[in-house]
């Protein structure tokens, strides 16, 4: 920004001194940093992975308003690695915290990108001379990516990594092509991970779920029927940058479906797999899905088998009527369960309908697999030393009045990690966090300020 | 013109977005033979990270002085391509939009030809204007460290105190005479939560006490004039007996949502056992329930299509709270009455009698009922020797999250009945003999039923509080469809306005539970911060300006201002315009009828440049 500095008076003063940690880049982190940024203060945010933009950055479009997702998420990916108050720190993960509110001590494991951050264009050419194939993880293995990468074309940074356990001059000293090939001299196969220690004041935990892996549930077919997929899997493929280029092809055969079935809760209101609870977010997102997949194509077919429609946002339940009504989405009050036909690998469903069993055949099954907490939930949660609900998520020390607090003074939530959301509740729970952060800092100001005052006073009294 | 205008063109693939409906790189290629253009290229994503760079590196090697880029909307886009170029070197407004996207690729999806024509002309018309841009600045104004919430329900106090403990001065304004909003009215909260009023006491005397916060109990704004940073709003007693200026630097909305009176749905206005939610928690907390023995619930009275389009979202769980405090306290809960020197449970909810006066009130002040209301005959209810059944018709039981669906599920187990509806055949209630009745159709029987019950409680929808739209106009703020405050993106702005220095939570928002309004709260609280913290705003860059000479004092435009930004000076019966209030909106300019009055950046040279080209076009 071209203004120039202007110091800040009466409470603002304080929290420009103030330094918080964000852990996770999700929606919900980048929130919190971008608050406290713009407030004043300085950010660590730690992410993970390579790139900052957590799900929001997979998923084609959002709910109710059929916005791009990444159109709207990118500027705020660029406006929080641009911001001169946020450090953001990629491919890193948080593996101590000592202290109390005010003044903890936090160290961080810097993982090796094995490319030098500021050397490093992104021109990608480095991507396109690398020999070694592997299976995008960032699509599912839907397609394929290089052992050197960024994870999705609009990645913040926009700065390749190395994969450790896939590249042949890392594991074999073979190869060394990205090396010669990089015109600015960015590749580092030495570089080895680092651990750096900050201190901050106050931290904000928002790392997000994870999709539940529907393999074990047997009666979807999902991994033995090519073309049972997972609602992620599916936002990839109706996306223009995903793995098929927006094209809607099948696994088994490359064709395009024109009947697409979509089963709700599917490890989700399930106890028996460990998860009671209702994401929350899968009615819409399906609704959606079947919405995107008739924009597609005019003749696609779409149903929707759930237990309850939960359209309980704003503008939610009209979405669900235009679903109905302009895009002849059909929905279905019923269990339902995956078979296969032998012959062409068309998923058939089986449900009920007034007490009796159906069966009817599909191109594709998309099925709403239910979020769940990340399984670093536990490991971080030790760090913290905060606790866990009896499903992983964090706890919220105070579920009505201070959901984003923990039993920890200092530390707070924002985002699915604390119970399943939907992104505006994530993004309020960002600011939210935010909030309660700058409460820190300017708590342990005015202890700081009365205290300098009492020393100062001691002192004036003993001269 | 004197100036070497050096037009640089950057098109966006959007992915497929515009990519897969128009031909990018022929557009770029059209783009290069244009006037004042000396570069020209094409981006898959222009918003990212290197298309970012691609912007800033060009604007330095081609010595770049415009900048166009082609993609979606400025609405979103605007401020970080404005951004690439400014870290360029390059003044913002040296920078213009064209809108391949919303304005071509998603309305031409079928016609690629056409669309790649359309981009071109749209480009083409870009750069006819971008030559005659100028740079502008954008000024400072410095920000008020405090804040008026209005309204004071749990939403309302968060916010106050919240900012309170961060060092600002709040003012807290309630219509009622007593903090606390919606949570007053209830008996108990879901889950375990406890009563509401040990939870919500802490928190009005913590709001009471905190030496930055100032209440104003039966109160409201009446006026509000000036900008975010220095806001001046009018507060009256409602009473009319005090009326108080302010000058804050943000406001926090927080007025919160009321009940649907379910008028003419499943005889609420007929027989006296039918409640809705509200007035049944009120009933409880009054220990005022009747004898019961069968109680149905119907859910989406009013929502989801019949008064209202959406759904409700919490009502569900008040249901089911509902099923559940009669399932295990209704003994507790039953109104009792001495007749005959014995102690007897009442048999009837007496709504226009004494005992029920708040619901009696209530139903009264908001019908807004002079007339004398017809004596109706009673519900005689069933004797309370056992367990009471209760049955929860319902399209769908919208028990989001953990811990709304776990309670659902600790409803079940407690032998809650659930029958499901259809919008097309609802559930009627009826009354035999001393009786209601509830007739239904049973989905999977394919038959009709009938239930006889004691009460019928109606789940109703939170709804806009009535004021709103007043409250809205003064604030120069949406409502959407439904009534609620309108954020400034469903999405990624929750609890803002498009207004600077105004925010939005809790019910007024839209329904929601109390957890999820202290969130919203505090993310308000987080908002309306951070010009506080910083101590200024940065105004708008692009208002209008006058022509002296050409102004005859008509005041035209001080009649067609919707933000009272200009004004005729009386002594030199010229206008004259306040910069920060400016929105830049452009109606002054256009309503003049000298044409003395001249918008930054969209002068009548640069729409007229860019309607000649699109002439061109079409010649061509």
């Amino acid at each position: 920004m071209s203004t120039e500095e202007v110091k800040p008076k009466g409470p603002g003063a304080a929290v420009a001194e103030g330094r918080v940690l964000v852990i996770g880049g999700g929606v919900a982190g980048i929130q919190a940093s971008l608050d406290l940024a713009d407030a004043g203060a300085q950010v660590y945010l730690v992410e993970k992975s390579p790139s900052i933009g957590g799900w929001m950055a997979f998923l084609d479009k959002t709910f109710p308003t059929n916005d791009c997702s990444i159109c709207i998420l990118a500027p705020k990916m660029a406006d929080c690695f641009g911001h001169p108050n946020i450090n953001v720190l990629t491919s890193s993960k948080v593996i101590g915290v000592k202290g109390e509110a005010g003044k903890f001590t936090v160290t961080i494991l810097r993982k090796s990108r094995f490319i030098d951050e500021e050397k490093c264009t992104g021109c990608l050419e480095c991507v396109e001379k690398c020999p070694t194939k592997v299976p995008n993880e960032f699509e599912f293995g839907l397609g394929i990516r290089k052992a050197i990468y960024i994870p999705f074309m609009q990645a913040v940074p926009r700065v390749v990594s190395i994969d450790r356990e896939h590249c042949i001059k890392l594991t074999k000293d073979k190869c060394g092509v990205c090396e010669k090939t990089c015109k600015r001299g960015a590749v580092d196969y030495e570089m080895k991970d680092q651990e750096a220690e900050i201190k901050v004041q106050a931290i904000i935990v928002a790392i997000g779920f994870e999709p539940w892996d529907p393999t074990t549930s047997r009666e979807y077919g999902y991994g033995r029927y090519p073309n049972v997929y997972t609602a992620i899997e599916f936002e990839r493929i109706i996306n223009a940058s995903g793995p098929t280029g927006g094209h809607i092809q099948r696994r088994s055969d490359g064709q395009r479906p024109r009947k697409i079935a979509y089963i709700q809760c599917v490890g989700s209101r399930n106890p028996a797999v460990g998860h009671p609870y209702c994401c929350s977010v899968c009615c819409m997102h399906s609704t959606k899905e079947a919405m995107l997949a008739r924009e597609h194509h005019d003749d696609m077919e779409s149903t929707i088998f759930y237990k309850d429609m939960r359209t309980f946002g704003k503008g939610f339940n009209e979405y669900m009527e235009r679903a109905k009504r302009d895009y002849g989405v059909r929905y279905v009050n019923s269990d339902a369960t995956v078979e296969e036909n032998k012959d062409n690998h068309n998923p058939i469903v089986v449900y009920d309908v007034a007490g009796k069993s159906e069966r009817e055949e599909f191109d594709m099954v998309v099925l709403a697999n239910t979020l769940i907490p990340r399984a670093s939930s536990q490991e971080l949660a030790q760090v913290l030393g905060i606790p866990l609900t009896e499903f992983s998520f964090f706890k919220s020390k105070d579920r009505i009045l201070h959901p984003t607090d923990t039993s920890r003074d200092g530390i707070f939530l924002a985002g699915y990690c604390a119970g399943p959301a939907d992104i505006p509740e994530c993004v309020a729970q960002g600011s939210a966090a935010a909030s309660r952060a700058m409460d820190i800092i300017t708590h342990h100001s005015a202890k700081g300020a009365h205290a300098a005052k009492e020393t100062h006073a001691t002192k004036e009294a003993s001269a | 013109m004197s100036e070497d205008i050096r037009i640089g063109v950057f098109i966006c693939h959007c992915g497929h977005n515009i990519g897969g409906f128009v031909d990018v790189p022929a557009v770029t290629e059209y783009a290069k033979t244009l006037p004042g253009v000396v570069f020209a290229t094409h981006n898959l994503y222009t918003c990212a990270d290197d298309g970012l760079r691609c912007i800033k590196d060009n604007i330095k090697e081609h010595n770049l002085n415009r900048v166009i880029v082609a993609s979606c909307t400025p609405r979103t886009h605007a401020p970080l391509f404005q951004g690439a170029c400014q870290e360029a070197g390059l003044n913002k407004y040296l920078f213009t939009f064209v809108n391949i996207r919303e304005h071509c690729s998603w309305v031409h999806m079928k016609e690629k030809e056409n669309a790649t024509k359309k981009a071109k002309d749209l480009v083409k018309m870009g750069v006819a204007r971008a030559a005659l841009l100028a740079p502008q600045q954008e000024s400072r104004v410095p920000v008020e460290p405090s804040s008026l919430v209005i309204g004071g329900g749990v939403a309302g106090m968060t916010a106050a105190v919240s900012l309170a403990d961060k060092g600002f001065q709040v003012t807290l304004v309630e219509k009622e005479n007593e903090l606390g909003g919606m949570v007053l009215i209830l008996y108990n909260l879901y889950d375990g939560g406890g009563d509401p009023m040990a939870m919500l006491k802490p928190l009005v005397e913590k709001v009471q006490s905190h030496p930055n916060i100032r209440v104003m109990l039966k109160s409201r704004m009446t006026a509000l004039d000036g900008y975010v940073g220095n806001f001046r709003a009018t507060v009256q007693r409602t009473d009319g007996s005090q009326e108080l200026q302010l000058t804050v630097g943000t406001i926090i909305v927080a007025t919160g949502a009321i009940d649907l009176m379910p008028e003419g749905l499943y005889g609420y206005d007929l027989y006296d056992n039918v409640l809705n939610l509200t007035e049944f928690e009120l009933l409880c907390k009054k220990k005022e329930l009747p004898k019961l023995k069968s109680v149905a619930f119907i859910q989406c009275a009013g929502s989801r299509g019949q008064k209202v389009s959406y759904c409700s979202r919490i009502c569900c769980t008040v249901a089911l709270k509902g099923a559940m405090k009669i399932i295990d306290n209704h003994e507790e809960l039953m109104g009792r009455q001495v007749v005959d020197g014995k102690e007897q449970v009442v048999e009837k909810i007496r709504v226009e009698e004494k005992a029920a006066e708040d619901i009696a009130d209530r139903r009264r002040r908001r019908r807004r009922m002079d007339e004398e209301r017809e004596e109706r005959p009673a519900a005689a209810a069933a004797p309370a020797d056992g367990g009471v059944e209760v049955t929860v018709f319902n399209r769908g039981i919208t028990t989001y999250g953990v811990d709304h669906e776990l309670y659902y599920n600790k409803a079940r187990e407690k032998r809650v009945r659930f029958v499901r509806f259809t919008p097309e055949r609802i559930p009627v209630v009826g009354r035999e003999g001393d009786k209601l009745t509830v007739t239904y159709w049973h989905e999977t029987l394919k038959t009709e039923r009938k239930l006889q019950v004691d009460m019928v409680v109606l789940s109703t929808p939170q709804m806009a509080q009535p004021d709103s739209r007043e409250l809205s106009q003064m604030l120069k703020v949406p409502l959407g469809q439904e009534g609620f405050f309108l954020e400034a993106h469903v999405k990624l702005r929750p609890v803002d306005f498009a207004t600077d220095g105004i925010f939005v939570c809790g019910t007024a928002h839209g329904p929601a539970d109390i957890t999820e309004s202290v969130e919203q709260a505090e993310a308000a609280a987080s908002r309306a911060s951070i010009p506080m913290m910083r101590g200024y705003v940065q105004a708008e860059a692009l208002t209008s300006t006058v022509n002296s000479d050409l102004c005859t004092g008509c005041r035209t435009c001080e009649f067609t201002c919707p933000y009272s930004a200009i004004a005729v000076d009386p002594k030199t019966q010229k206008a004259v315009v306040t910069d920060v209030l400016c929105k830049g909106c452009g109606t002054c300019a256009a309503g003049c009828p000298r044409g003395a009055i001249t918008m930054r950046h969209y002068t009548s040279q640069q729409i007229e440049a860019e309607i000649k080209a699109f002439a061109e076009c079409r010649e061509a």
